[in-house]
């Protein structure tokens, strides 16, 4: 099995959160979006720790994986948050920053 | 045998990823996304890598989704995510992404030998895992545990706080 597969599946991932984070508007599935990100890059992580056979490639997908988590428990406070003051967690409803 | 394993899992895996995108409701999204969990997690098993494997499948489809699965509850927005196609104004920025990277990924699939190369995967037991980890990676863990326990911080003084558009107290303004 060669590493092209890997990195194709990994870009297809990134290419469908790229489009999540556009076409949602709901901040939670916003946040998903984020995750499936994260996601692709911790597969060409993995695979290429297996393509020159070192396993920093392991270690840094590990780290990513609790920066995500990290993310993820910011982001929900912030969307609790935010629900709790404007009603909504819809982006078109939310528009304090809109320039 | 891996090729057999891998095309029906990055099927799965792409499929969930779509239903994130296109799934109307928030929870069925949600759910979608566990399918991508599950398969990359088994993605992780070919390549050798069963400690993060099933750390990915903990932390993600045990911690990470549930969080999301009891907030979205919380709010009660389950019912309420508009259609896609009130959005498809931004269609084209999607658009404008998918087909240049679309192009640049069948380039690098044609034409770079790195992509036909055979892989030499390591294994990632536990024990070399964690020897490797606390060994050459030991500063940059503790450090992301420190960020971690920020993230708590951050967190609880967050959740914590009752207003977030709050009114100036006196009621002349410049």
């Amino acid at each position: 099995m060669p590493l092209g597969p890997y990195f194709v599946l990994s870009a297809i991932l990134f290419a469908l959160g790229l489009a999540g984070l556009f076409l949602r508007r709901n901040l939670l599935l916003i946040l998903l979006s984020i995750e499936i990100l994260l996601n692709s890059a911790n597969l060409s992580l993995i695979a290429g720790s297996a393509r020159w056979g070192d396993l920093t490639g392991q270690v840094f997908a590990f780290f990513g994986m609790t920066i995500a988590a990290a993310e993820v428990t910011v982001g929900l406070a912030l969307a609790i948050l935010l629900f709790r003051n404007a009603n909504s967690v819809d982006t078109k409803e939310i528009e304090l920053l809109k320039g | 045998m891996e090729a057999f394993l891998f095309y029906p899992f990055a099927f799965l895996a792409i499929l969930g990823a779509g239903g994130v995108v296109f799934l109307r409701k928030p929870v069925r999204a949600l759910l979608a996304l566990v399918l991508t969990m599950f398969s990359l997690a088994v993605l992780f098993f070919l390549l050798q890598a069963p400690f993060v494997a099933m750390v990915h499948i903990v932390v993600y489809a045990g911690a990470v989704l549930v969080l999301f699965l009891f907030v979205i509850m919380l709010l009660g927005i389950g019912a309420r995510e508009s259609r896609l196609g009130e959005n498809a104004r931004k269609g084209f920025l999607g658009l404008a992404f998918f087909v240049p990277s679309a192009f640049l990924i069948l380039l690098l699939y044609l034409f770079s030998p790195l992509t036909r190369e055979p892989l030499q995967p390591v294994p990632g037991s536990p024990e070399s895992f964690g020897k490797f980890l606390f060994t050459r990676y030991l500063l940059p863990f503790e450090l992301i545990s420190f960020l971690l326990l920020i993230g708590v911080f951050a967190a609880v003084a967050l959740a914590s706080s009752r207003t977030l558009f709050e009114e100036p107290e006196s009621p002349e303004r410049i």
